[in-house]
């Protein structure tokens, strides 16, 4: 068990997501950088679905009950462990009493805490997701606060194996978009739908403003600051399905980019979609950062998932190969 | 992939849909088939390798996939009609030119049927509002529409799934469970039931 001491608000157990209840209107919800949650959960022996713990605002600290292996991944941070460093992207072994605490990263918007065996909440609709508008799944349904206790699921990895070992984060080993130059985050986008309805000028505006992301933006979506797309004639879409990442452009012509917690339908017009590949990285921008865009055809968007599940089956081959040194 | 049907709305493209959405649903590759208004969109487990192929077969299948008919069940909802919960019924008698009760006989007296569920968890869109009581969407969403809302979006209606902000006019509440992920079947509304609303009180 693990007990929440400090949590601000919107804090939540997630896992990679809800699958196959989108026809009930039910959206995927999970980590909004599922690379973090699947490297922690390598990083542990977990399976990469394991549930862990989103952390978005800071300070957040928790205290063990037992002894329990775990990793912080995703942001870069700073956090102790009673006192004692632990790094980024690293896992380590805490005994019971130990207190976990996690500052305010220096850099990126969300850390990852997984722990050996995953943390175990009911499974609802296949997943231990917190779903917050709906109010299920996780703890609850509900985010994190001071006093919640959250069962710990049985390691699949046998306690004794080594721990305190870490991984080059992603945005590092992961060439392509990287981290750009300007700390603007270059994010690469396909065409979607209602594209060719937006004028031209319009269109080649999109790919060269530097977008601002707003304050207004959340786990549904994060909304854009720097320029207006507008029709030449409004266009009432029927009700349709969307996924995370889609843009969709509401009349006012602020574009917003759909992310995990978006619905699973929307009526407004999709001018692009941010391809999969780089969807975690956008899962870690904060608000009032940058971002540009860039265009991909399709096959480019599959090929860009090559290097990202390269990058998850080395950590995953390297960790175990060390655990079992 | 998202897949449009060309034309109207009505029920027999969307009865089309409905049958797309349950063929293509058991191909290889397909992880759901998510029906909306008038289209289907595909989640793929892998991105399909040849897009174009895959279009050429889906366009083939809709040529001459059956359509399916609203032949789900038949869901009864008691609505208390107007009061606390219906706050923009009065918006709707000036909007219309009609009267309060005339509003609540018409649309308690109208068949819907279940085009899609999606947006909210348990949230249908059901096709059939009488044109009479047609009522735009609100510029600015009312924040806190109960779920269990008896609503009119333009030319649909609904019940609200989930307790949020919501930009449809209110004209009542149901005390009925529109979604329970606890439940075998979560949603209570599936495309292709229908529903009849019942008076069951009217507070003016």
């Amino acid at each position: 068990m693990i007990e929440i001491l400090t949590s601000a608000a919107f804090n939540t157990i997630q896992d990679l997501g809800r699958r196959g209840a989108r026809r009930f209107g039910v959206s995927t919800s999970g980590a909004m950088d599922p690379i973090a949650l699947a490297g922690g959960n390598a990083l542990l022996g977990n399976d990469d679905n394991a549930a862990g713990i989103e952390i978005q605002t800071f300070p957040f600290r928790l205290r063990f009950q037992a002894d329990a292996a775990f990793a912080l991944t995703g942001a870069d941070h700073i956090s102790t462990l009673t006192g004692s460093p632990v790094g980024s992207w690293w896992c380590r072994r805490a005994r019971a009493g130990d207190i976990l605490a996690i500052e305010t990263p220096r850099r990126g918007a969300r850390v990852y805490a997984t722990v050996g065996g995953g943390l175990d909440v009911p499974s609802v609709l296949g997943s231990r997701s917190t779903h917050l508008r709906a109010g299920f799944g996780g703890l609850e349904g509900r985010t994190l606060q001071a006093g919640d206790v959250i069962p710990v699921g049985r390691p699949l990895c046998e306690a004794g194996r080594r721990v305190d070992f870490g991984a080059a984060p992603p945005d590092v080993a992961i060439a392509g978009a990287g981290s750009a130059e300007d700390r603007v985050l270059r994010i690469r986008l396909m065409r979607a739908g209602e594209y060719d309805l937006f004028p031209e000028a319009v269109q080649a505006r999109f790919w060269s403003t530097t977008w601002k992301i707003s304050a207004r933006s959340d786990r549904g979506g994060y909304r854009l600051a720097g320029d207006k797309l507008t029709l030449d004639a409004p266009v009432e879409m029927r009700s349709h399905g969307v996924v995370p990442g889609v843009v969709q452009v509401p009349p006012g012509g602020e574009p917003i980019i759909q992310m995990s917690d978006a619905n699973t339908a929307g009526g407004y017009p999709k001018m692009a979609a941010v391809i999969q590949a780089d969807l975690w990285r956008l899962g870690q921008a904060t608000p009032g950062s940058f971002i540009t865009f860039s265009e991909v055809s399709y096959q480019d968007a599959v090929a860009a998932m090559a290097p990202v599940n390269d990058y998850l089956a080395r950590l995953r081959a390297t960790a175990d190969l060390y655990r079992a040194l | 992939m998202l897949v449009e049907a060309p034309g109207e709305f009505d029920l027999i493209q969307q009865g089309r849909i409905w049958a797309l959405a349950d063929a293509l649903s058991s191909w290889p590759n397909v992880q759901e088939a998510v029906i909306g208004v008038t289209n289907v969109m595909l989640i793929f487990d892998q991105p399909p390798s040849d897009i174009g192929m895959l279009s050429a077969s889906i366009v083939e299948l809709w040529h001459r996939v059956p359509g399916r008919r609203a032949d789900g069940k038949v869901i009864e909802i008691p609505v208390v009609y107007g009061g606390e919960l219906g706050f923009d019924l009065p918006a709707v008698v000036e909007h219309t030119g009609l009267s309060a009760r005339d509003i609540i006989r018409i649309h308690s007296e109208g068949d819907y049927t279940v085009c899609a569920v999606a947006s909210s968890p348990g949230f249908g869109y059901l096709h059939g509002l009488d044109p009479r009581i047609h009522m735009p969407r609100k510029s600015v969403p009312s924040l806190n529409i109960r779920a269990g809302s008896v609503t009119i979006g333009g030319m649909q209606t609904g019940v609200a799934a989930l307790t949020s902000p919501n930009g449809w006019n209110a004209i009542g509440w149901a005390s009925v469970a529109m979604f329970d992920p606890w439940r075998e079947q979560p949603s209570l509304m599936l495309p292709g039931d229908r529903v009849k609303f019942r008076i069951d009180r009217i507070e003016l």
